[in-house]
């Protein structure tokens, strides 16, 4: 099946995802007091991360822009489709 | 107290099934005939209602446990089935272990050395996604095992296993009896078990095939002795009765070695009954029946659904020391107090610790018994026994008074008490007030504290419960008081606030009106302020002033009226502008943008600094100022408000008649096929939006000419400026136009074909025709308006008819999910397995009730912080 040719990383709505490095991923964890498992959990397959040739295992950081706070980082675990 | 010691402590819990053994080893009876009771009418030895089983006759004793009635919990029985019987809950478990386990050896049909790699398959599955990925995991092998013809291990040919519903198994067009399939899941070693998520030592699977049927205690199945003096037995010990008269008569045929088939027949019934037994809903299956016709009452429905055990008598608990009645309004008792006819006071009561010190103060209630108020119903002894007071006993009860007894006295005034009314929709839906014990029979509360309860007087009924130790009275107290719910958690702002007539007294009073120095403190003392210190010597009083007495005098605010414009010399002219200093307030008229529920700040800041008691206090005092002007003035809202002078009409007869000239003349461009689409739109669309569009216009013109023309200081107009109720719309639909009916969002257009009503030509877009209501209400509506006035009004009522129940719904089902949320001191928000749902809470870590309507202000904090 031809995908059609659309960049969902370019719209608005999509907020920036990036796959964060081995010592920010400690840092998380301890900060949060969590192993992986307690991550909010997000595909391997999903598109706003595809791009970034994620690994299960990965922890990727979203930064949204928050009607309360302005700008929030979240947190997911990359999972197995 | 504190226990001394813990002997053992709970690691883990397993679950699992009965196994035969055990069921024989937790008996203490063999049932073995299907009779009841003997000629004398005492329970048959080996029968259903066998007293080891336990006693529901008074005056018997256990034989099992030698306690007496309600002392005795009961004790399980069974019976020894004459051929096995798969049990219902597990077709199931028996159907895939049998299609997916060898028939011969019985072992899983997958070859030896791939066995680790499923196991490990399934290992990974629960650890990234718990328990329910290793389930569905399960599931996947199993359609895949369920194909396999020819079993790895002793290369035996496999035949497919199908079910005829509800408990029978046929391979090859023959049947698998139980006994077979027992046969066949002993085979299965408790290693294979563990793939299919079975944990053999808990379950082993042939269990799931019943030998032996435990018969529960006769203590969860009671009989009933009826007038008559005949015994009524429940419904599970009939169902019981069958069972056990059937697998007699299975033995005996089976002993005299009767024909195969009768002993089938015998078999299949057996399996009837005990399916029934557990479940009477059985899809495939007649249910059981009484001789009247109604369904037996087995197992799970004593279980499941709305009137089962879990959600009936678990969930939905009753309470004692509760009330319900109707409710109405009382603005002169205080915001947190609630009032209760004095038939409840007398019902309800309160446990009072007898000492040494109030014991004659006790013994006064007792005197007066439970028929006088304020009395005493019951004297609880130090070991829990209660004694009711009558006449008869009053002065035996006074004389044996002592400390360590409890009174339970009457409710009395300052008593407390948790008021309610469904639905329960936030924390502010249930909270604690003061009792005030009034006359009449319907409970009272300050109109004030109507917009948390979502309450109005049209008939609403609420709760009263009475808590009855000092602990929980301490709690209701701290935690749920009318003051410490005043600021909404949803918004930051206080939910509390002056309604209707509190709302336009304070505008009146604080827009215009001058009163003497004796009227002044007339209103203030009928308000309820005694202190009056911060009135001056003059001899006249603007309503400002007055108003000024009810703040604190060091309090400070600045805010906007209701019409604020922001254009300066506008609010200047129309007061929109409030500005109290030093508890003065010099410019700004008090409406429902400053006192109302959930808006404005002036609340907010008077809680913040002065705390919920004074706030509650000045809340209450502004309330009835309010009201109190309005008494002194009089207030009527009369129809003549609606009068418009001759102008006016002519204005809006005009303005009418020229929207329906321009609305005629879109029709016959449109007709002639002149009208041009809007982009994106096709003419018919382009039409309506055009004369929709118009005709909204010319409504909206109406309007503008009622409010120019209508009297300023009417009433109706008063209290829509004021905010208390109504608006500018309402009035224009009273006076000038009522306005297009809508249907879907549309011009109303169905009904006949082609046309709305008969009398209308077919193809008629006018907009008379077309849903629109050229009349006011006061003027009357004609025939036609009013039927599709009533066409939107009925929509809108199915509407809310049909809404209420689904986001009902809906909030249960959020209420379930979220229940244990909660936010950990890291200000993280996660579930009770410690998953982590939001990193901070809102995103900004704000507790919304301790803000400024969901914002910090951040100026004013710097400010007071230079200040200190
Ligand atoms: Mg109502
Ligand atoms: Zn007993
Ligand atoms: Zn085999």
């Amino acid at each position: 099946m031809a995908t059609p040719k659309f960049d969902v990383t370019k719209h608005i709505l999509v907020p920036k995802h990036t796959i964060i490095s081995e010592r920010e991923r400690k840092q998380v964890l301890e900060k949060y007091n969590i192993t992986y498992k307690e991550l909010p959990k997000i595909l391997v397959n999903d598109s706003a991360i595809k791009h970034l040739k994620p690994k299960v295992g990965d922890i990727v950081k979203i930064v949204r822009a928050s009607l309360t706070a302005g700008e929030t980082i979240y947190y997911r675990g990359v999972i197995n489709a | 107290m504190m226990g001394p010691s813990i002997h053992k402590k709970v690691d883990s819990i397993v679950f699992g099934v009965f196994s035969p053994k055990i069921i024989k080893k937790m008996s203490s009876a063999k049932v073995v005939t299907p009779e009841l009771y003997d000629k004398e009418g005492y329970p048959v030895d080996g029968g259903l209602m066998d007293i080891r089983l336990g006693v529901i006759d008074p005056g018997l004793r256990c034989k099992t446990c030698g306690q007496k009635l309600k002392e005795c919990t009961g004790h399980f029985g069974y019976i020894e089935l004459a051929r096995p019987v798969i049990h219902y809950n597990f077709v199931s478990t028996v159907l895939t272990l049998l299609r997916s386990t060898c028939r011969e050896c019985g072992r899983v049909l997958i070859p030896k050395n791939k066995i680790d790699s499923y196991a490990k398959v399934l290992d990974q599955a629960e650890q990234e996604g718990g328990i329910s990925a290793r389930r569905s995991k399960i599931k996947e092998i199993i359609t895949t095992l369920r194909t396999t013809n020819k079993c790895p291990w002793c290369k035996s040919r496999q035949q497919k296993v199908v079910i005829e519903k509800p408990t029978s198994f046929y391979e090859n067009e023959k049947r698998i009896t139980p006994i077979e399939a027992r046969a066949r899941l002993e085979k299965v070693p408790d290693e294979d078990c563990m793939l299919f998520g079975i944990n053999a030592k808990a379950f082993r699977p042939e269990w799931s095939v019943l030998t032996v049927l435990p018969i529960p205690p006769v203590t969860m199945r009671p009989s009933i002795t009826l007038e008559s003096g005949e015994r009524s037995e429940d419904d599970l010990t009939h169902k019981l009765g069958d069972i056990v008269r059937i697998n007699q008569r299975l033995f005996e045929n089976i002993n005299a070695g009767a024909p195969e088939i009768i002993i089938e027949d015998l078999w299949d019934l057996l399996q009837y009954h005990i399916t029934t037994f557990f479940d009477n809903a059985v899809a495939q299956l007649p249910p059981a029946r009484h001789r009247s016709g109604q369904p037996l009452k087995t197992i799970s429905a004593r279980i499941k659904s709305k009137e089962g055990r879990i959600r009936h008598n678990l969930a939905g608990k009753r309470t004692n020391f509760s009330a319900r009645t109707v409710i109405s309004p009382d603005p002169m008792i205080d915001l947190d107090e609630v009032g209760i006819p004095i038939i409840v006071a007398m019902k309800l009561s309160v446990p009072e610790k007898v000492t040494e010190w109030n014991a004659e103060y006790l013994k006064k209630f007792i005197d007066r018994g439970p028929k006088k108020y304020p009395g005493a119903n019951y004297v609880v002894r130090p070991d829990g026994k209660k004694k009711k007071i009558t006449d008869e006993t009053k002065e035996q009860v006074i004389e044996e008074l002592q400390p360590g007894y409890s009174v339970e006295r009457h409710l009395m005034d300052g008593d407390i008490a948790i008021f309610n009314r469904q639905p329960s929709l936030h924390r502010m839906s249930m909270m604690c007030h003061r009792i005030r014990v009034l006359p009449n029979k319907t409970f009272r509360l300050n109109p004030a504290v109507c917009a948390p309860y979502n309450a109005d007087f049209d008939g609403d009924e609420m709760n009263l419960h009475v808590p009855q130790t000092e602990e929980a009275r301490i709690e209701a107290e701290i935690l749920m008081q009318v003051k410490t719910q005043l600021i909404s958690p949803r918004y930051g702002l206080s939910i509390i606030g002056c309604i209707q007539d509190a709302i336009t007294g304070n505008y009146l009073l604080t827009k215009a009106l001058n009163f003497s120095r004796e009227e002044a403190v007339e209103l203030l003392l009928a308000a309820r302020e005694n202190d009056l210190s911060s009135l001056s010597n003059k001899q006249k009083f603007s309503g400002k002033e007055i108003f000024s007495v009810l703040l604190p005098t060091d309090f400070n605010f600045e805010g906007k009226s209701k019409g604020f414009t922001g254009d300066e010399k506008v609010d200047m002219k129309n007061d929109t502008v409030v500005v109290i200093k030093k508890g003065q307030l010099e410019s700004g008229i008090m409406d429902k943008a400053n006192l109302g529920e959930g808006s404005g700040l002036m609340l907010r800041n008077l809680v913040k600094q002065y705390g919920e008691q004074k706030a509650i206090e000045i809340l209450g005092k502004i309330f009835r100022l309010g009201i109190e002007v309005l008494l002194k003035l009089g207030f009527s809202c009369c129809l003549h408000d609606t009068d418009m002078p001759k102008e006016a009409r002519e204005e809006i007869e005009n303005t009418l008649s020229k929207a329906y000239e321009d609305v005629d003349e879109m029709i016959a461009q449109f007709n002639e096929g002149k009208l041009e689409a809007f982009p994106g739109r096709s003419v018919e669309e382009t039409l309506e939006l055009k004369i929709l569009e118009r005709l909204n216009g010319a409504r909206n013109k109406t309007g503008g000419i009622v409010g120019d023309f209508a009297q300023k200081d009417s009433s109706t107009i008063i209290m829509a400026n004021s905010g208390a109720r109504g608006n500018p719309l309402n009035l224009a639909q009273m006076a000038g136009c009522v306005g297009q009916q809508a249907l879907r969002g549309k011009r109303i257009d169905l009904g006949y074909s082609g046309r709305t009503l008969s009398a209308f030509k077919k193809g008629d877009l006018s907009p008379d025709s077309r849903g629109f209501i050229r009349n006011s209400f006061k003027k009357g509506l004609a025939p036609h308006e009013f039927f599709f006035g009533a066409m939107t009004g009925r929509d809108s009522l199915m509407d809310t008819a049909l809404r209420t129940p689904k986001s009902g719904y809906l909030y249960r089902r959020l209420a379930n999910a979220m229940q244990d949320v909660k936010i950990e001191y890291d200000e993280s928000v996660r579930d009770a397995t410690g998953n982590v749902i939001q990193f901070n809470y809102g995103e900004d870590n704000l507790d919304v009730s301790k803000t400024e309507g969901g914002k910090l202000n951040v100026q004013r904090i710097i400010k007071s912080v230079l200040k200190a």
